[in-house]
């Protein structure tokens, strides 16, 4: 068995005609197989958000990360930009999907696609993760300790981070959801709130959540990681995505 | 957590990156996760210049603790010198 992977940059084109940077990782291998979209986290296209793509590959997945903050401009450092979109309200959720939607469609033109795809996110990506399984044609969707699902609002700072809690209905695939039980962004009962909308709505999904974990955990170069709930988390992606991505 | 919560204000003076110095227009303030600091969370603050793009800019990532031992400091100072 060949373990060999590639990473490598891509542009993709967005909505709006703009040149979208990408970071796809790839098994080596010419066999048939499903692809991950990842989305990143308010801090940007980072390495952390590379580490997981790679990851992603190495598990056997097509991957990829559209940098969401591609048209502040090409070679800005990702914190960079980062900061620049802070201060500039954030990304609206139509061009975030606009860009995701490109990276589902790259991953199933690939010779190697089996024509399904899973988004996942962590953070402001788990959010719009949840957003995805709500609007686009994909076929698993896993969300991270995504904040602002529920909740009462948006910073009015980042008006952009409106609930989408109400979208429950129009959940279009499986959902995987990775929760802290210390974080406060999903607090607790904003969790119970999104899986009981999806209960409600009749919606294929499994939560997962963890004591003595918080927000991050899955973030080893942070003090938030927790090892016992990273590695359990990993295990139920790649449990989950395994029987979703089934060719 | 996550916060999210955000000030933005305009500011005049400057600052000192590594490309040396910049004549700064405006500032983020934030807490939420730090790039680079070890800790859950930081005071994060952006001093940047816009116009000149988005790597004219100095940050900072500042411990809950430490962000309110400086602050109270600039105001004392300030404080200070307005009597002197």
């Amino acid at each position: 068995m060949d373990t060999s992977i590639c990473a490598q940059t891509v542009y993709l084109t967005g909505p709006d005609g703009a040149e979208i940077e990408a970071y796809l990782a790839r098994p080596q291998e010419q066999t048939a197989r499903g692809g991950m979209v990842f989305i990143h986290h308010l801090p940007g296209y980072d390495r952390e958000t590379k580490e997981f793509v790679r990851r992603a590959a190495d598990a056997g997945y097509d991957a990829v990360c559209p940098n969401l903050y591609s048209r502040v401009g090409r070679d800005v450092a990702p914190d960079d930009a980062a900061a620049k979109v802070r201060a500039d309200g954030g990304v609206r959720d139509e061009q975030v999907m606009g860009d995701v939607r490109a990276a589902v469609e790259h991953l199933r033109s690939l010779p190697t696609s089996n024509g399904k795809v899973a988004v996942i996110g962590h953070c402001s990506g788990g959010r719009q993760t949840f957003l995805a399984a709500a609007t686009l044609p994909i076929d698993a969707a896993i969300v991270c300790y995504g904040g602002m699902i529920a909740g009462d609002g948006p910073p009015p700072q980042l008006p952009s981070m409106v609930p989408l809690v109400d979208r429950a209905g129009d959940v279009s695939c499986p959902v995987l959801g990775l929760f802290g039980n210390d974080d406060q962004f999903p607090t607790p009962a904003q969790v119970d709130e999104i899986d009981k909308a999806l209960t409600d709505a009749g919606k294929v999904h499994e939560f997962h959540r963890y004591d003595g974990a918080g927000h991050a955990f899955f973030s080893p170069d942070r003090t938030a990681y927790r090892v016992e709930a990273a590695l359990d988390g990993w295990e139920r992606i790649w449990s989950f995505v395994g029987t979703h991505l089934k060719g | 957590m996550c916060t999210y919560v955000t000030e933005t204000l305009p500011v005049t003076g400057s600052a000192k990156g590594p490309t040396g110095w910049i004549r700064v227009t405006d500032a983020s303030v934030y807490y939420d996760h730090p790039v680079h600091a070890t800790a859950d969370h930081t005071l994060n603050i952006d001093l940047r210049r816009p116009a000149d793009g988005p790597a004219a800019r100095v940050g900072v990532e500042l411990t809950a603790e430490s962000a309110r031992s400086l602050a109270e400091s600039i105001l004392r100072v300030l404080d200070e010198a307005a009597r002197a």
